[in-house]
């Protein structure tokens, strides 16, 4: 049975997408080993830091390009991370200048939030409501 | 001139009616957000292609215009084409 252990964003610029996602968002760096002229770079949660790994991917190919602003364009999450609350995490990012497309918002059996992570994409943080 | 049968076929559908209210709630919406919104109201099954699609039809009656602000592209609600409306068949009181 195959298992998920990578995921990935792309992104415009993979020292800055660090910073943001160890020193803003709170992951920790798990691999940074040169590869094919860039880095293979990778990030976990510090609360599982054997699952799954997050590539910091650049955004090279020419269709990155279009694609992306067209997500962007139409406040399209490139992909999601579970958050215990996203009320809690939004004062907390807003309070370190993070810019939310979309505030906390109740979308019946989760609470969602979007924000941009300054490397060319949008991320949604997704809570469970209590039911 | 923009036909006013276009306002009367936008009106008709409950998605649309649907948006026009999410818009009224909050305007300058993205699609995405818009999109949230809909499928939070668990009255509606709609993709969001389905929104889209409903908000070029909006677009074609003068209910929505977008608009670029700076990377995005928001939605706002002009409810001035009712007025053709309430014209033709103004309230008695």
């Amino acid at each position: 049975m195959p298992r998920i252990t990578i995921a990935s964003v792309l992104v415009d610029d993979q020292a800055k997408a660090l910073d943001f996602y160890t020193n803003v968002l709170g992951f920790v760096k798990k691999m940074d080993v040169p590869a094919g002229g860039a880095r293979w770079l990778t990030v976990v949660s510090p609360e599982d830091p054997d699952g799954p790994e997050l590539l910091l991917e650049p955004a090279g190919h020419p269709a990155a390009i279009p694609f992306r602003e067209a997500l962007v364009a139409d406040g399209i999450p490139y992909t999601q991370f579970t958050v215990p609350d996203v009320q809690a995490e939004y004062e907390r990012l807003t309070g370190l200048g993070v810019n939310f497309t979309q505030p906390p918002m109740n979308a019946g059996p989760v609470t969602v939030a979007v924000f941009d992570d300054t490397v060319g994409n949008l991320i949604q943080f997704v809570s469970p409501n209590a039911s | 001139m923009r036909d006013v049968a276009d306002v009367y076929k936008a009106l008709a559908d409950p998605t649309r009616r649907a948006i026009l209210d999410e818009l009224v709630a909050k305007d300058g919406q993205t699609l995405f957000e818009l999109c949230t919104r809909i499928f939070a109201r668990q009255d509606e099954e709609m993709s969001r292609q389905g929104v889209s699609q409903h908000l070029a039809v909006l677009e074609e009656a003068g209910l929505v215009r977008s608009e670029r602000q700076g990377r995005y592209k928001v939605h706002h609600v002009d409810l001035s084409p009712l007025r053709e409306i309430t014209d033709r068949w103004p309230q008695r009181s």
